[in-house]
């Protein structure tokens, strides 16, 4: 362990907020998924990226909500946005037609080249446990120009092979990747409760590049079920700023319900 | 003046909804008529085959009353609290019995919509490429453009539910709706649908409707019944009428997860009550109060007048 790890004022899950958050500062057309992506988008919206258009599969582009939305269909989001679509129109003209930049998505597991899993843990006719499902991640992830996820991160849920492909991400073999005609270049980047990973160009493999203060790497292999490729100049995340925090604590998320 | 399709909720269940049939309750999160699920509850329908994109409280409520023996859906949870557990309960289990699933994405769920609505034999779109779907839903299948490119897409078949039943914020008594807000498949599954109840908020003059018709979503020609039914949407919501009550849906979380809680709240707040109005009137009129936002009103257009 790491001895000289900082004191931390913030926890794992806001510091994962933060660092994902930072990852829009040059992004214009963003989709938002369901959960954690929420709070990730309304925080880079008051932050690095004013002018940053969330666009939520419930058929709003341009979403400047008040609060926080509880949902990805909150009232909120419909009341001073840009445009209001039905889902045709939205998953048609703006994500299948590929104005979609940035998808931002959770996941219940990942695999080592980004293919996700929202359906099933176990078997699909006899689940373990029944999952929500793609919803339009399946879509989002195929259409978006790129994908990034957020997602906190274990043995459960970063596995060697997952129960079900939901959602596609690399193949493991680049040429395949680059032959598939879709607009989406698949998921580019990952980030959890622990560090933060992009993609390798070259295998399409999920690779740490930073660690969050005070985690060490041992720590963060502990938590995946695969050995995972790692920077060779492997960093530091850098820790959220005190007005990051405010945010998160005071407007986003009052109740903690992301942060807890 | 247009013939009248007001109805009661009892009426137009008892009418246009039968054992056997299947039933779209659409709306995304928003418009979802609980009070039509309700009355279905209350009725005993059997053996209803249940499609929507998002299952959402109101189909857990319905599931665990037994009156359905398959789900079509994309995202199957309680929207930003969890797990639907009576649903969960017959696919992990078959407890207390099985529930037959068909299984799309919302994309391919609004196409299939979309082809009902069009009279098309099949939608194509960009989709479920490399994905495990398809493997698991035989109806999803790939097909070459007839065109020069030859590209492959995947295609979803018509879905045209035996009934389909909308909520509005206002209508008149023909029929005609109009919507704003989140619109989600509202006008999709009610062209799609054999049978069409629409119910509103608010049962306006046809006028209402003639002096904004860019704001009618579903014309009365298609609608078999009309029904007024303020909040008829609790726990989810009516944009500019009342908020989602997220206290319920957390609480529901707890209802759900044994049998026993949610028998016991079917029969407090569904069987124990003849019809909405006494929900609405045993809920009370302070929690009405505590949803109801602030205004914000449109700004007005000019259509103009050509005569």
């Amino acid at each position: 362990m790491n001895d000289a790890a900082p004191d931390l004022a913030y926890s794992k899950s806001e510091i994962m907020i933060a660092a994902s958050a930072r990852q829009l500062d040059a992004v214009t057309n963003c989709f938002v998924g369901v959960g954690l992506p929420n709070i990730v988008c309304n925080l880079a919206q008051r932050t690095v990226s004013p002018r940053l258009q969330l666009v939520y599969e419930s058929g709003v582009f341009g979403a400047r909500p008040e609060r926080l939305p509880l949902s990805i269909g909150d009232p909120t989001l419909v009341t001073g946005a840009t445009a209001v679509t039905s889902m045709f129109e939205l998953f048609a003209y703006y994500l299948q037609a590929g104005l979609i930049d940035v998808a931002f998505l959770g996941a219940a597991q990942i695999d080592r080249y980004g293919n996700i899993n929202t359906t099933v843990i176990g078997d699909y006719d006899h689940p373990k446990v029944r999952l929500p499902g793609s919803g339009g991640a399946c879509e989002i992830a195929i259409n978006a120009r790129q994908v990034m996820v957020i997602m906190r991160q274990g043995t459960r849920s970063f596995v060697d092979t997952i129960d079900f492909r939901t959602s596609p991400g690399h193949s493991g073999d680049p040429a395949h990747d680059a032959s598939r005609g879709w607009w989406g270049s698949g998921p580019t980047s990952v980030v959890t409760d622990l560090g933060t990973y992009v993609f390798d160009e070259a295998t399409g493999e999920m690779t740490l590049t930073t660690l969050h203060p005070g985690v060490a790497l041992d720590e963060v292999k502990a938590n995946m079920g695969w050995d995972p490729r790692v920077a060779d100049d492997l960093g530091e995340t850098v820790a959220p700023t005190a007005e990051e925090l405010r945010l998160i604590r005071e407007e986003l998320d009052p109740l903690g319900v992301y942060t807890k | 003046m247009a013939e009248s399709k007001v109805a009661t909720m009892q009426d137009a269940v008892a009418a246009l909804v039968h054992d056997g049939d299947t039933v779209a309750i659409e709306g995304f999160t928003h418009l979802i008529c609980f009070a039509a699920g309700h009355e279905i509850i209350r009725q005993r329908r059997r053996d209803l085959t249940l499609c929507r994109l998002t299952p959402d409280v109101v189909y857990d409520q319905l599931i665990g009353a037994g009156v359905a023996s398959k789900l079509v859906f994309s995202w199957l949870g309680n929207p930003g609290v969890g797990s639907l557990h009576a649903i969960r309960r017959r696919i992990e289990q078959a407890d207390p019995a099985p529930l037959a699933i068909e299984e799309y994405s919302h994309f391919g769920m609004v196409c299939r919509y979309v082809a009902g609505a069009s009279n098309l034999p099949f939608f194509p779109i960009r989709s479920y490429y490399e994905s495990d779907i398809p493997t698991v839903n035989p109806n999803i299948r790939t097909m070459r453009s007839p065109y020069d490119d030859a590209t492959e897409v995947y295609v979803v078949p018509p879905l045209r539910p035996d009934v389909a039943i909308v909520h509005a914020q206002r209508a008149d008594a023909s029929g005609d709706a109009q919507i704003w807000g989140l619109l989600g498949c509202q006008k999709e599954a009610a062209f799609a649908a054999e049978r069409v109840i629409v119910v509103c908020e608010e049962l306006v003059d046809e006028s209402v409707m003639r002096a904004d018709p860019n704001r009618t979503v579903i014309p009365g020609v298609i609608v078999d019944a009309v029904v007024e039914e303020p909040f008829a949407c609790h726990p989810s919501f009516a944009q500019g009428y009342y908020d989602r009550d997220n206290a319920f849906y957390l609480k529901w979380d707890q209802i759900a997860r044994e049998a026993s809680t949610l028998d016991a709240w079917l029969d407090e707040w569904v069987y124990g009550l003849a019809n909405h109005a006494e929900y609405v009137e045993k809920m009370g009129a302070a929690h009405w109060d505590g949803l109801r936002p602030e205004p914000a009103m449109s700004g007005e257009v000019d259509y103009g007048r050509y005569a």
